[in-house]
């Protein structure tokens, strides 16, 4: 408060005292009505204090009359949700894959459904998009199929999952063609040429004579499971050889790697932990990633 | 300050007890002076009592009312037909379905840049009509003035004019009192609920609107809109009047930018009325003006100022004073005009006795006209060109994939836009890309060159695709490629998109 009220020469009106460059600012009152909108809000704020929770206490809190709560709220607008997408889950559950996929409506429904399920539950893997992680997590974008690439195959892979407990499970091993000398069913000169046979299947041999030394041995040992040409087994999980796609390390001192001593991946069975319509959404999100048969 | 009372300003009323609100405020600061106390932190407003007024400008601002809420209360309730389906309401703004109708155009949110259009063709013909008129929008047509105008009607009606509303208000409360201002505050409110009623109508089908709020079928929303507006159109208009103008509104602090000297404005004569004094019926004009001081000017204004102290912020531009000041010029018999829409070249050359000029073509009002074109012009333009189809792609976030082939491949999500009224078909391709197919969820899982999307009548078709070109041809991490879908009658829409591949040296 200045000592002195100063009066603006051309209003009449006093100033705060305050000046800057020369200009002062004038002390216009506040209008009256300014006042009353201070103590509405405050009586507003009494009755917020009655209707809703408010102040803490040392072991709860004022309920409030409405007894609302937040908590609850949250609940009934997720059981509301669950209800409206109902009649979705219901035409999930009674249509066949295939006709989830024809019907519009089901397959936005599924896409989106599986989408989440899928960055919940198989994303850690195969991460998010589906295109598969180093170290044998399978990209399922493209269109080489471990398993099976049409809409039901993939449903009973995650259905029943690969290498697991469970009794459905899609099982298959290759065995181990290197080891201890007296034990191994090949030799690592053997290996190196079946190694060297197995890239010129994807044209990429730059050795025509280990190439040519392996191709009886893989005839022996592998034609069996991955194909004469290398075109793998569904039935068997036995991968593609002759493509451009490598679950694991593709060089030459991978499958060196993978013949001595190999790497199978496992996969839980979804079945006991995921409800049937997560799943079956699971299966067109799958299928439309990229590679879907 | 006062007159001596014997002039013939007594003949036209109160003049001496006519003061406008910045004289009410100079008052009570000289009040105040006297005081030792420091000034108050809060003051009371300065209650405007316009009186009653007849004349060419009071009737041009009745039929602007008029006008304008017929206007507003009929226009949700013309109808329009669009065909089975669609909303026959020709002017509504649909939020529950993203669709804004106006007579024969439709808009989608994603059009909404022509509501951009109309607010800069309105800011600009604001600036236009300024430059010409001064604040003929604040005077006639902001819903300000014509809901305060009806406002002070209503008030006039129940509690009389001026003087009877001066001694009401300092009368101590009685049963009569009590009970014309309850009739003059339930008349407001109902204005202010007929009011805060017709907005929302034009957010939902006004008959349905109207008969679910009366049965309680309506929603919360609306409920809460209508109280809502209904609480703001009673405040504005029945409480702050003239406060809104002068403090609230940001309009009156830069119109005087497009003012100039050509620009017509409520304007008193000076030079013709200066020195003022008091003039008895017959006595000679001598050396006194035109100006009889009879304060008539400031018992009219709607918000309290006096005209005579030149052009103002508070000066809404209604004219109201020059029908006053007329009327008095002709019981004295003097000529008209001492108040009047008038410009301040002409004033100054009516003062020196120079012929009158008027420019109406001044660059101002040259670039505003233009402006104004322009930007019509271009909202015609698009509105003219607009298609009744589209197309918004999305591209996945994992970048893109190899299949076993080598192709590289890339998801999207596609958006077909279909604002016909019947479900329409489109051819879909891609371009920029040799060899380039495309993989529609859904339809098949083989790629083609050309696929069919459809679309709902007035809605979207979604669709999740892949588009799988050849290695050889992705020479490139980015590849501008274009979607291109093209209707059974031929029209094309196209969307450039990116798609993505290995680097070169990678492979």
């Amino acid at each position: 408060m200045p000592t002195k009220v100063e009066k603006d020469l051309y209003t009449g009106q006093a100033t705060t005292g305050h000046e800057w460059d020369g200009i002062r600012e004038l002390n216009t009152p506040l209008p009256r009505w300014w006042l009353w909108v201070l103590y509405a809000t405050i009586a507003w704020s009494v009755v917020y204090f009655i209707l809703y929770p408010a102040i803490p206490g040392l072991s709860g809190y004022t309920k409030g009359v409405l007894g609302y709560s937040s908590r609850v709220e949250i609940g009934q607008k997720i059981a509301a949700a669950k209800a409206a997408q109902g009649k979705y889950l219901d035409g999930i559950r009674t249509s066949s894959l295939a006709d989830i996929r024809k019907d519009d409506r089901l397959l936005r429904f599924a896409l989106a459904g599986g989408k989440a399920a899928f960055a919940d539950n198989c994303a850690p893997c195969h991460a998010v998009g589906g295109t598969g992680n180093p170290g044998g997590y399978p990209s399922l974008a493209d269109d080489d199929w471990l398993w099976g690439g049409g809409l039901e195959e993939i449903h009973e892979t995650i259905l029943f999952g690969v290498r697991n407990e469970d009794d459905d499970a899609r099982t298959s091993e290759m065995p181990a063609f290197g080891g201890e000398e007296e034990d191994a069913t090949l030799t690592p000169e053997q290996i190196a040429d079946v190694a060297e046979f197995v890239l010129s299947l994807g044209k990429r041999s730059t050795d025509a004579a280990a190439a040519a030394r392996g191709a009886p041995l893989y005839k022996e040992h592998c034609a069996t499971c991955h194909g004469a040409a290398g075109k793998g087994d569904r039935d068997q999980g036995a991968p593609r050889l002759a493509d451009a796609i490598w679950l694991r390390d593709g060089s030459k001192d991978g499958i060196v790697a993978q013949i001595a001593k190999p790497t199978m991946g496992a996969m839980p069975a979804w079945r006991t932990r995921l409800d049937a319509e997560t799943i079956k959404m699971l299966a067109v999100y799958v299928h439309a990633l990229g590679g879907g048969e | 300050m006062s007159p001596d009372g014997s002039g013939t300003a007594q003949e036209f009323g109160d003049a001496a007890d006519v003061l406008s609100v910045r004289e009410q405020k100079a008052d009570a600061r000289a009040r105040a002076a006297g005081d030792a106390r420091p000034p108050g932190l809060y003051a009371r407003r300065v209650q405007v009592y316009p009186r009653k007024v007849s004349g060419r400008f009071r009737r041009i601002k009745w039929a602007a009312l008029v006008a304008l809420l017929g206007l507003y209360y009929v226009l949700p309730w013309v109808r329009w037909d669009r065909g089975p389906g669609a909303p026959d309401q020709a002017v509504l703004v649909d939020l529950n379905h993203e669709r804004g109708y106006f007579f024969f155009i439709e808009i989608w949110p994603q059009e909404v840049y022509y509501l951009t259009g109309i607010l800069v063709l309105a800011a600009v013909g604001l600036f236009l009509a300024t430059s010409l008129a001064g604040r003929v929008w604040c005077g006639y047509a902001c819903p300000q003035t014509v809901w305060t105008d009806l406002f002070m009607w209503v008030e006039r009606q129940i509690e009389g004019d001026r003087g009877a509303r001066i001694r009401l208000d300092k009368q101590k409360w009685s049963a009569g009192k009590a009970a014309r201002k309850a009739a003059k505050h339930g008349a407001w409110l109902a204005i202010a609920f007929l009011t805060g009623g017709a907005w929302i109508m034009y957010f939902a089908d006004a008959p349905t609107v109207v008969g679910d709020f009366f049965t309680g079928a309506a929603s919360q929303t609306i409920y809460f809109f209508v109280g809502l507006f209904t609480a703001t159109t009673y405040l504005l208009a029945g409480m702050a009047r003239e406060q809104v103008c002068t403090f609230m509104c940001p309009w009156p602090r830069f119109q005087a930018a497009m003012l100039d000297e050509d620009s017509l404005v409520v304007t008193y004569n000076r030079f013709r009325g200066e020195p003022r004094g008091p003039h008895r019926k017959g006595q000679a004009w001598g050396d006194t003006g035109h100006c009889i001081d009879c304060k008539q000017c400031v018992a009219v204004c709607p918000t309290g100022i006096d005209i005579r102290d030149g052009l103002q912020l508070e000066c809404i531009g209604c004219g109201l004073c020059v029908d006053s000041c007329n009327d008095i010029m002709a019981k004295v018999g003097l000529p008209p005009s001492l108040i009047a829409f008038d410009t301040e070249r002409r004033m100054a050359q009516r003062s020196a006795k120079q012929p009158l000029t008027y420019r109406l073509i001044r660059p101002r009002t040259v670039l505003y006209f233009f402006l104004m074109l322009g930007v019509a012009g271009l909202m015609v333009f698009a509105l003219a060109t607009r298609d009744d189809q589209g197309i918004n792609v999305l591209h996945d976030r994992t970048l893109f994939v190899q299949m076993s082939s080598g192709a590289i491949q890339n998801s999207y999500d596609l958006k077909v836009l279909n604002k016909a009224r019947t479900t329409r078909n489109f051819d879909l391709t891609v371009e920029g890309l040799p060899g380039a197919q495309i993989v529609l969820v859904g339809r098949s899982t083989r790629p083609a060159a050309h696929v069919i999307v459809s679309a709902p009548p007035d809605g979207l078709g979604e669709y999740r695709l892949h588009v799988r070109a050849p290695a050889a041809s992705v020479t490139a991490p980015e590849t501008k490629i274009r979607f291109v879908v093209t209707s059974a009658e031929g029209g094309k829409t196209v969307r450039e998109t990116t798609f993505r591949g290995p680097k070169p040296d990678s492979r």
